[in-house]
C-alpha cells in the first residue's frame, strides 16, 4: 500500500492509501462527530454529521469524513464555523424524530442544537441504518431493511426472516442510537402480521391467528 | 438478413439501398413519436395504409413512420418529401384528401398548413415554419428521415460510417482525442467534458470495462432523451460502440426507464437488427472488435439518473447513490471501470466522428460546443423539442421558436434544468444559453428542460412543487437531503396556505445551505436550487405571502377569493351553471352571489362570466366584500 501525506487541522500525517479521512483523523487523536459510523460496518455516509472541509486538487469541498478516502496533499479542517452550523442543523433535524436520544442529546449540547427547532415527528428512527447494516453485513441475515424512499423512508423487519432469526439475536437493539425500544416495537409489529395471515390483524395486539 | 462482414460489404449494401430509393418519389412521413401517438398518430397511420391501397398509388408513393419531429404541440405531423410539405394536426379523415390532392393532384391542402398566430401567414414547408426555421437540428434532424426500426433507413443516412471509420482508420487514442477536440460536454446535466471522462475509464486499470447509456430521464416536462431513443436508436448504439472501442469495453448496457415503452421497443428492435447484420456481436465488420449490448428497464426512480444510483440499480440493488470517489470510471458496474453518458451525448458521437471535431467545435460558445436539445413546455405557444446551437438566447428560444406566451399573457419566468434547476426572470432572458451562463444566472442546463411560466404563475408555489417532487424522489438515505427537503417543503407549503411566518426566509436559506453543502449526491446538493433561485429573483413574492398574506399573481388558492361585483352582474346565470360546487346563489333577474364557504376556488365562474360584463374578479390580500342582502338582489 502506498503512503500518502496530508494535513488535518494543521497536523501533518502519513496515512495508507484507501484510508478514510475519519480513520486518519482518529489516528491523530482528532475526534470527528458521527452518528451512523460503526467500526464493524462499511462506511455508509447517511447522517453526514462527520462532514468536514477538504481542500484537494485546488478545490475546496465539503465531504463526509467516514467515506472520503485520503488524497495526497489534502488539507482537512474538521472544526470550522461553517461545519458547526451544518452539524447543528443536522442534529436538530434528527432530534425532531428522536428528541430523547442520548447520543443525539450529547452532540446537541456540544453544538448548541435545539431539539425543539423543528416540529416533532416522533418516529424515533433517524434512518442511520445501523440495524439494517449490522443484520446484513455482520449477521448476514437481512431480517431488517429500508422501505420506501424520500421523506417516506422507514425501516421494517421482514416477518419471514424475523420469525426465524430475531428471537435469539436482537443484537441490533443496543446499536440503535435513538431507542432500543424502537427496534423492539418495529420487530413486534412485523411479527404481529405473519406473512401467511388470512385473517387481518385487529391492530390491537392480537396476532390474527386463532 | 445476412451478416455484413466488412466495410466493403457495408458500403455495397448502402449503395444497394440508395439505388433502390428514388429521391424524387413522393415519400409521406408520419411522426410516430410518443406525443404524436398520444394525439392519434396510430389511427392516421392505419388510414394512410388504407388510402394508399384504395386510391391505387402503392407503387407511386412511399410511406414511412418516423420518430419525433419535435413540434409536438401540432401533432400528428405529416411531412411529404421531396418538397417537405408539412401538414399539422392531421386526422385520419384528412388522409384521403392528402393522397388525392397532394400526391396525385400535386396541390396543397391549405387547411392543414401551419398558420402563424401572429400574422395569419401560412407556411407550406417544414423549413418555413418559424418553429423549425430558427433551429439547427443536428441530432434530432435524422428523426424525420428514418423509421427507427429500419436498419436500411439508418444506413441510408450515413449510418455506421463513423463506426467503420474508427474501427479501421483510428486508434482508440485518436477517437478519444477527437471527442476531446470537439469539446463535447455531457448532455446529462453537469456538463463534464466527455473526452476527459472517456480517458479516465480508458486509463483505468483492468481488462473488463463497461459502457452505459443513461436513458433515465425523470425531469417533469423533459423528454429529449426519450425522443432521441425512440426516433433514432441506431445512432445511440453507434455512439455507444464508438465509445466502447475508445475506452476498451466489449459490453454495454442501456438503462431505459420502464415508462418509455416505445423507446424500449424501438431499441430492442434496433439491437436485434444490428445483431442479425453482424453490426453487434463478435468481430464486427471483420475488425476483430467484439461488442454486445443489453437493455435494462429501470423502475422509474428519478434518482436512478444519478450515475452511482444507476449502477446500483443495474446490479439489482436499491437505486441509491454511493459516495464518490471512487468514480464509476475507476470502480463502476460490478466494480469495473465504467463510462456512463446520457442518450443525447452518445447520439452526438457519430456526427463528431463523421464531420470532425473542427465542425462540431465551430458551433456554440467558447465553453459549450455543438447543439443542445431543449424541451420547451409550459405557457408557450409552440411546445415541443427544440434543438439550437449552444449560446442561443433564451429570448429567441421562447419567443422566436416558441412563439411567445399564449393568450396575450405576460411572460414571468422560465424554469430550466429540471427540478433542481432554477427560475430566471425576464431581465435575464438575453443570456446566452450554455452550461456556464445558466449556472452563473442561478439556473442550470440540466438535461435541457425548459418550462415557461406566465404572469398567473406563483413562484413560491413552483418552488413548492419542485421540492415536493424531490421529496418524493430523494432516496432518503442521507439526513440533509431527506430532512432538509422535508423542512423546506413544510415552510413553502405553509406559505402557500397563508401560514407563512417572519423568519421563514432566513430558515429556508439556512436549510438550503446545509442541504446543498452536506448531501451525498447531486440530487441533494442541487435540491435547494428551486428555492434559492426563486428567492433570489422573486423575493417580493415570498414577502407578500408572509407579510401580507397576499399573493401577487393570484394563484395560491388559500390566499385568493372570487367575488361578483353586484353593480356589474346582469343575472345571466352563466357562472351559476358553471359552478361545480353549488357555491353560487342566483336566479333569473337576480344579482348572483358567491358563498365563500362553499367555493372551491376553481375559477370556473371567472371564465364563465361574459367579458362584456366582467362581473367576477379574483381578489387577494383584501377582505371579500359582504354579500348584498337578499332583498337588494333583484335587478
Amino acid at each position: 500500500m502506498n503512503k500518502i501525506s496530508l494535513q488535518i487541522d494543521g497536523k501533518q500525517i502519513t496515512a495508507e492509501e484507501g484510508t478514510t479521512v475519519l480513520v486518519a483523523a482518529r489516528s491523530l487523536g482528532i475526534t470527528i462527530p458521527t452518528v451512523c459510523d460503526h467500526a464493524q460496518l462499511a462506511p455508509y455516509g447517511a447522517c453526514r454529521v462527520c462532514t468536514v472541509e477538504a481542500d484537494a486538487n485546488g478545490r475546496s469541498n465539503l465531504v463526509a469524513a467516514c467515506q472520503y478516502p485520503v488524497e495526497n496533499g489534502m488539507v482537512i479542517r474538521t472544526k470550522t464555523e461553517k461545519l458547526d452550523k451544518i452539524r447543528k442543523l443536522l442534529l436538530e433535524q434528527m432530534l425532531s424524530h428522536a428528541p430523547d436520544s442520548e447520543p443525539l442529546q450529547e452532540l446537541a449540547r456540544q453544538y448548541g442544537a435545539d431539539r425543539n427547532r423543528f416540529e416533532q415527528e416522533a418516529s424515533f428512527c433517524i434512518l442511520c441504518g445501523l440495524c439494517v447494516r449490522y443484520c446484513a453485513e455482520v449477521k448476514q441475515k437481512h431480517a431488517i431493511s429500508f422501505f420506501d424512499r424520500g421523506a417516506k423512508r422507514e425501516i421494517a423487519f421482514l416477518p419471514e426472516i424475523a420469525m426465524q432469526e430475531c428471537w435469539d439475536c436482537k443484537e441490533c437493539f443496543p446499536l440503535c442510537p435513538t431507542s432500543a425500544l424502537q427496534a423492539a416495537y418495529v420487530l413486534t409489529e412485523s411479527l404481529l402480521t405473519p406473512p401467511d395471515a388470512t385473517v387481518p390483524s385487529c391492530g390491537g395486539g392480537c396476532s390474527g391467528k386463532s | 438478413m445476412s451478416r455484413i462482414a466488412s466495410v466493403t460489404a457495408l458500403e455495397e449494401f448502402r449503395q444497394e439501398i440508395l439505388s433502390q430509393r428514388d429521391p424524387d418519389k413522393p415519400c409521406i412521413t408520419l411522426c410516430s413519436g410518443s406525443a404524436c401517438m398520444a394525439t392519434g398518430s396510430g389511427k392516421v397511420a392505419a388510414a394512410l395504409e388504407r388510402e394508399i391501397e384504395k386510391q391505387g398509388v402503392s407503387s407511386e408513393v412511399v410511406s414511412r413512420r418516423t420518430g419525433c419531429h419535435g413540434f409536438c404541440e401540432q401533432g400528428p405531423i405529416v411531412v411529404i418529401y421531396p418538397q417537405g410539405i408539412c401538414y399539422l394536426r392531421v386526422q385520419p379523415e384528412d388522409i384521403a384528401e392528402i393522397i388525392s390532392e397532394t400526391i396525385i393532384g400535386k396541390r396543397i391542402v391549405e387547411r392543414l398548413l401551419y398558420v402563424d398566430p401572429n400574422n395569419g401567414e401560412k407556411a407550406t414547408r417544414e423549413d418555413d415554419i418559424p418553429f423549425y426555421k430558427n433551429q439547427q437540428r443536428l441530432v434530432l434532424g435524422s428523426n424525420r428521415k428514418i423509421d427507427p426500426r429500419s436498419l436500411e433507413d439508418y444506413l441510408a443516412v450515413e449510418g455506421y460510417q463513423a463506426l467503420a471509420k474508427v474501427l479501421f482508420q483510428m486508434t482508440p487514442e485518436q477517437v478519444v482525442g477527437e471527442v476531446k477536440d470537439a469539446k463535447l460536454r455531457g448532455r446529462g446535466g453537469a456538463g463534464f467534458p466527455s473526452g476527459i471522462k472517456w480517458d479516465f475509464a480508458r486509463n483505468a486499470p483492468g481488462e473488463q470495462k463497461y459502457v452505459v447509456v443513461n436513458c433515465d430521464e425523470g425531469d417533469p416536462g423533459a423528454y429529449m432523451d426519450r425522443s432521441v431513443m425512440e426516433g433514432n436508436p441506431f445512432a445511440v448504439l453507434e455512439g455507444l460502440m464508438i465509445g466502447a472501442y475508445a475506452i476498451g469495453a466489449h459490453e454495454g448496457y442501456v438503462y431505459v426507464r420502464q415508462e418509455y415503452p416505445l423507446a424500449v421497443a424501438n431499441l430492442t428492435v434496433a439491437i436485434k437488427k444490428a445483431e442479425e447484420a453482424g453490426l453487434l456481436g463478435q468481430n464486427i465488420l471483420g475488425s476483430g472488435f467484439d461488442f454486445t449490448v443489453k437493455v435494462h428497464r429501470g423502475a422509474g426512480a428519478f434518482i436512478c439518473g444519478e450515475e452511482t444510483s444507476l449502477l446500483n440499480s443495474l446490479e439489482g440493488k436499491a437505486g441509491e447513490p454511493n459516495a464518490r470517489p471512487p468514480f464509476p470510471a475507476i470502480k463502476g458496474l460490478w466494480g469495473k471501470p465504467t463510462n456512463i453518458n446520457n442518450v443525447e451525448t452518445w447520439a452526438n458521437i457519430p456526427m463528431i466522428i463523421n464531420k470532425g471535431a473542427a465542425f462540431f467545435s465551430a458551433i456554440g460558445t467558447e465553453s459549450s460546443k455543438g447543439t443542445k436539445i431543449f424541451s420547451l413546455v409550459g405557457k408557450v405557444n409552440n411546445t415541443g423539442l427544440v434543438e439550437v446551437p449552444m449560446g442561443a438566447s433564451m429570448r429567441d428560444i421562447i419567443f422566436k421558436i416558441g412563439g411567445g406566451v399564449p393568450d396575450g399573457k405576460k411572460f414571468k419566468a422560465v424554469q430550466t434544468g429540471g427540478p433542481s434547476g432554477g427560475c430566471l426572470p425576464e431581465k435575464l432572458l438575453d443570456i446566452k444559453v450554455d452550461f456556464d451562463e445558466l449556472s452563473k444566472a442561478g439556473a442550470m442546463m440540466g438535461s435541457g428542460g425548459m418550462i415557461v411560466m406566465d404572469e398567473d404563475t406563483c413562484l413560491v408555489d413552483i418552488a413548492r412543487y419542485f421540492l415536493a417532487f424531490l421529496s418524493d424522489e430523494s432516496c432518503g438515505k442521507c439526513t440533509p437531503c431527506r430532512e432538509g427537503i422535508r423542512q423546506m417543503l413544510k415552510i413553502l407549503t405553509n406559505m402557500t396556505k397563508g401560514l407563512g411566518r417572519p423568519g421563514d426566509l432566513e430558515l429556508l436559506l439556512e436549510l438550503a445551505e446545509t442541504t446543498k453543502g452536506s448531501s451525498m449526491c447531486a440530487l441533494g446538493k442541487t435540491a435547494p436550487n428551486p428555492v434559492l433561485s426563486t428567492l433570489n429573483h422573486f423575493r417580493e413574492e415570498y414577502e407578500a405571502h408572509i407579510n401580507e398574506k397576499r399573493y401577487p399573481s393570484l394563484s395560491c388558492k388559500a390566499l385568493i377569493a372570487f367575488h361578483i361585483a353586484p353593480e356589474k352582474c346582469k343575472g345571466c346565470g352563466a357562472c351559476f351553471r358553471k359552478c361545480p360546487a353549488e357555491a353560487i346563489e342566483g336566479g333569473k333577474k337576480r344579482i348572483h352571489v358567491i358563498l365563500q364557504e362553499k367555493c372551491t376556488k376553481c375559477g370556473g365562474c371567472l371564465e364563465a362570466c361574459p367579458a362584456v360584463f366582467g362581473a367576477v374578479s379574483k381578489i387577494s390580500g383584501v377582505p371579500v366584500p359582504d354579500a348584498i342582502p337578499e332583498e337588494a338582489r333583484a335587478i
